[in-house]
């Protein structure tokens, strides 16, 4: 009976095949988007907030705010402020620091990695591999005061003579028998921060070179070295430059290391030996606390002008390295 | 016939040894009898010298381009000594100062009642040690589920900005540590009615830890398979439910070292606390009313006050701090090649 009755029923109509993501799905890809977006809507408002309250002294201030040498403010006679306010010498300070730290660290870095990749036992290969995450762990405090109490009297001796040999180019001068507290050993100090981050960026590169030509080269006669002149090293360029520039933007933007082993003074300084400095970072944490408002808001300015340039150097560092490491696949 | 012939065998290796032997010699003897000062002086010199002996053994018995091959070995090796040398020193130097002045006071008192200049026996770091764990759990708690989420929008949705996103969280990841500080202050304390205070603070450090999380999650979610994800689907699972109950739960482990890791590199970090924390010396169990301190706050007070009782100190929360984040390193260490035996 019912067998007829479902015979003479009317055939469903078929399904309807749609590739619609169900409700949940689609809360799930909102929530997942909007977080996802997270990312742009931070920087964006970083910037924004930095900006704005700092536009009070962009505009008061000018271009002078980048290229001026004097950090001071007071209230004249007549009650009104006077404010001459420029982070100039401290940019200064910046690169000669990072320059150091660059000079020192990147080669040691690229000789590791190269000495990771190609010739470390696999042994020492992952223990060192785990010193230097470790490394990169350590906290900025810590570099500092192992910079300040344990570095500074041997690289104050290095300094001496890089002084007494080296002393007639401009760079190695001094202008006073001064060489501890120097942006020679701050350069030191984020050296030693910066290592890690471009011996791994290096090590990956370099790890990623194709075997088949590293092959070739060796069948071809070649002993390790010339592998790593002919195949590696030119493989590798991109990815040593882009690590290279990461580490950069990490030793732009340190301060407390770089607070605590340097001699802050406000004064444009190109001598690396000398024991005077800055960067703009440990600029903006010696002034916080006796700033007045306007002066706090030149501060936020200038961590806008510290974020714009290592937003800059970090861009650039990915595309570069994205454009190494891809290139391998 | 030796059964690997690229290998260098006893009879070569031998001289090479007896060379940097006598070279050993050779820099002792200068170091001791001439001016030069200090243990590094031993190693300058020794690498030069060594290098330069072998060169010449080398060249005598192989010639050139077998000549160049061992320098350049000895200088990839300089290097990397180069970079080890610093990480025994820093946690050496760490031990032997740190180590005089842990005591059991250190971790039951607060510096209410102590200042910095105090005897080190006086006062404590319990006060810093809490706040330091709060932030850490705070910053965890805003982290961890965005870091995830992020990293799931780059590896499951594949959305269409999802290039533009990932460059973002690299450049995220290079803000340093000052401007998240600066623009929470900015954009918290000057904006709004809270005051520097624990929660504050770790808003500030999670701007830091996010794109640390994100990029070390991503990495784990790309291990998983893809047959899991089309095993999912094929089994009539929504997106949603494959993501929740089949790729998250099969990438647990890894996703645990991730925000392990971005807890150390949080857990030290000192310049954004300077803005947002305010500081404190007494104990106070609330991360969102009143002063809190931190590890770090703490240590860098006492570096800057600059006397011996106050370095000291700093250098007993350092090692503190440096156990902290030892211990957070090892577990996501064994986590993580726990996760790939797994695998």
């Amino acid at each position: 009976m019912t067998l007829l009755e479902n015979k003479s029923a009317e055939i469903p109509a078929p399904r309807e095949i749609t590739t619609k993501p169900r409700v949940s799905d689609r809360i799930f890809r909102l929530i997942v988007t909007s977080v996802g977006a997270l990312s742009v809507t931070i920087l964006t408002l970083i910037g924004l907030f930095l900006a704005s309250r700092g536009f009070a002294t962009f505009k008061e201030e000018g271009l002078s705010f980048i290229t001026g040498f004097e950090w001071q403010q007071y209230t004249d006679d007549a009650g009104n402020r006077v404010s001459n306010l420029g982070i100039g010498a401290m940019l200064i300070g910046t690169i000669l620091i990072s320059i150091v730290a660059l000079v020192v660290a990147v080669p040691l870095s690229v000789f590791c990695a190269l000495y990771l990749t190609f010739y470390a036992p696999p042994r020492i290969k992952s223990a060192l591999v785990t010193v230097i995450d470790l490394m990169a762990s350590f906290p900025s405090i810590l570099f500092g005061m192992w910079g300040y109490f344990i570095l500074m009297p041997s690289a104050e001796y290095w300094a001496k003579l890089l002084y007494k040999y080296l002393g007639w180019i401009p760079v190695f001068d001094v202008k006073a028998p001064l060489f501890q507290r120097s942006p020679f050993i701050a350069g030191l100090v984020l050296a030693t921060m910066i290592i890690p981050i471009v011996t791994s960026v290096s090590r990956e590169v370099f790890s990623q070179t194709p075997l088949d030509r590293i092959q070739a080269a060796y069948a071809l006669g070649a002993n390790k070295w010339s592998v790593i002149k002919t195949v590696a090293l030119p493989f590798g360029a991109n990815g040593i430059v882009g690590g290279s520039m990461l580490g950069l933007g990490r030793a732009l933007g340190e301060t407390v290391a770089v607070y605590t082993v340097l001699n802050i003074v406000y004064a444009p300084n190109f001598q690396v030996l000398f024991g005077a400095g800055g960067n703009v970072a440990s600029h903006i944490i010696s002034y916080w606390s006796d700033a007045t408002e306007y002066e706090t808001g030149a501060l936020l300015g200038a961590g806008f002008v510290l974020f714009l340039m290592t937003l800059i150097v970090n861009f650039s560092a990915d595309f570069i390295v994205n454009r190494a490491v891809t290139k391998g696949k | 016939m030796p059964s690997k012939p690229w290998q260098r065998t006893p009879r070569e290796i031998l001289p090479s040894l007896a060379i940097l032997f006598l070279s050993l010699i050779l820099v002792i003897g200068v170091v001791e009898f001439t001016g030069m000062k200090g243990k590094l002086a031993y190693i300058g010199l020794f690498i030069p010298v060594g290098t330069a002996a072998q060169f010449f053994w080398s060249l005598y018995k192989y010639g050139m381009k077998a000549a160049k091959d061992v320098i350049a070995s000895s200088i990839m090796m300089t290097g990397a000594i180069a970079v080890f040398l610093p990480v025994v020193s820093i946690l050496l130097t760490t031990f032997i100062k740190g180590l005089p002045g842990i005591s059991i006071s250190l971790f039951t008192n607060d510096m209410g009642k102590a200042s910095f200049t105090d005897p080190v026996g006086m006062g404590g770091l319990l006060h810093s040690l809490v706040g330091t764990l709060y932030l850490i759990l705070i910053s965890v708690l805003i982290s961890v589920p965005m870091g995830l989420l992020t990293a799931l929008y780059l590896t499951e949705i594949r959305g269409p900005g999802s290039r533009f996103i990932q460059f973002m969280v690299q450049a995220m990841s290079g803000v340093p540590s000052v401007v998240a500080g600066l623009f929470i202050f900015s954009a918290v304390i000057l904006t709004t009615p809270l005051d520097t205070s624990g929660f504050v603070a770790s808003l500030a450090l999670s701007i830091l830890m996010i794109p640390t999380v994100t990029r070390a999650s991503q990495e784990v979610l790309l291990l998983i398979p893809n047959d899991l994800r089309e095993a999912g689907l094929a089994m009539g699972a929504t997106q949603w439910r494959t993501v929740a109950m089949i790729v998250v739960p099969a990438a647990k482990s890894g996703l645990i070292t991730a925000s392990i890791l971005g807890v150390a590199r949080i857990a030290g970090e000192t310049a954004p606390l300077i803005f947002t924390l305010g500081g404190a010396d007494k104990l106070n169990p609330n991360p969102v009313n009143g002063l809190q301190s931190a590890l770090p706050f703490y240590i860098w007070t006492g570096f800057r006050l600059g006397t011996q009782e106050s370095v000291q100190r700093s250098w007993s929360a350092i090692l503190v701090l440096l156990v902290v984040v030892l211990t957070l390193f090892t577990l996501a260490r064994v986590l993580g090649s726990n996760s790939k035996v797994a695998k």
